[in-house]
């Protein structure tokens, strides 16, 4: 069994312009409803930095499932929020079906922002013939 | 096979929503977008913009990485969904 990283880094302002430009559109063809829910302002408005952190989380799991040229929707990975804040990953369809032919298991992830950037890490194990 | 029309309106797309770093004309139509710096998130923009422009939808299927990654990809994947097969644009002009 060895490990396999995956890192991304995502531009809140891109997210906000996004949100700007394409409304509801990008919110429901890139994150899940739970996704949309858990990443609202107080004031109810989609959070682009918290939207932010869950792009690049999906993206940091994208590499560590080792996507060559597969379809793999945004919303097959899920990120998800324990009651400390503490995110992790959830895979459906697509996604999970990817992970087991590749053998990637136990997904962990880590999310960080600062100033106008959002970070993730996704850390995995792998079976070692894959 | 795409229009003329349809390939300018494709680098006008990718202009204003791709983010690039360099200007989309001077990269040929083979030229990867992903190395010439457009990051996976203005990936996301391009797609649903692409989709306002062709009056289209990209079906998960589509949804990789190499559908988006030149100009001359992005044509053969609108020339696929268009039922005319030739990328004519919608009688609104498909403006942003």
């Amino acid at each position: 069994m060895g490990l396999r990283v995956g890192i991304d880094l995502v531009s809140i302002d891109a997210v906000e312009q996004s949100i700007r430009i394409h409304s509801a559109r990008y919110l429901r063809r890139v994150y899940t409803s739970r996704e949309v829910r858990d990443c609202r302002a107080p004031d109810g408005a989609p959070d682009p930095r918290r939207l932010a952190g869950c792009f690049a989380a999906k993206e940091a799991a994208l590499k560590v499932l080792g996507v060559d040229d597969e379809a793999v929707p945004w919303q097959s990975i899920e990120v998800h929020n324990d009651r400390l804040g503490s995110p992790s990953i959830e895979l459906t369809g697509a996604a999970e079906r990817l992970a087991r032919r590749r053998g990637v298991t136990d997904l962990d992830l880590s999310i960080t922002h600062e100033g106008p950037l959002a970070a993730a890490i996704v850390v995995a194990r792998v079976r070692d013939e894959c | 096979m795409l229009s003329a029309d349809a390939r300018i309106e494709i680098r006008r797309v990718i202009r204003e929503h791709a983010r690039l770093p360099v200007d989309v004309d001077t990269l040929d139509d083979g030229a990867d977008l992903f190395a010439a710096g457009m990051t996976s998130h203005a990936s996301v923009n391009l797609m649903l913009a692409l989709e306002d422009a062709f009056d289209l939808e990209f079906p998960d299927r589509m949804l990789t990485r190499g559908v988006f990654e030149s100009v001359g990809a992005i044509g053969d994947a609108i020339a696929e969904l268009t039922p005319s097969a030739d990328g004519n644009l919608p009688l609104n002009g498909g403006g942003a």
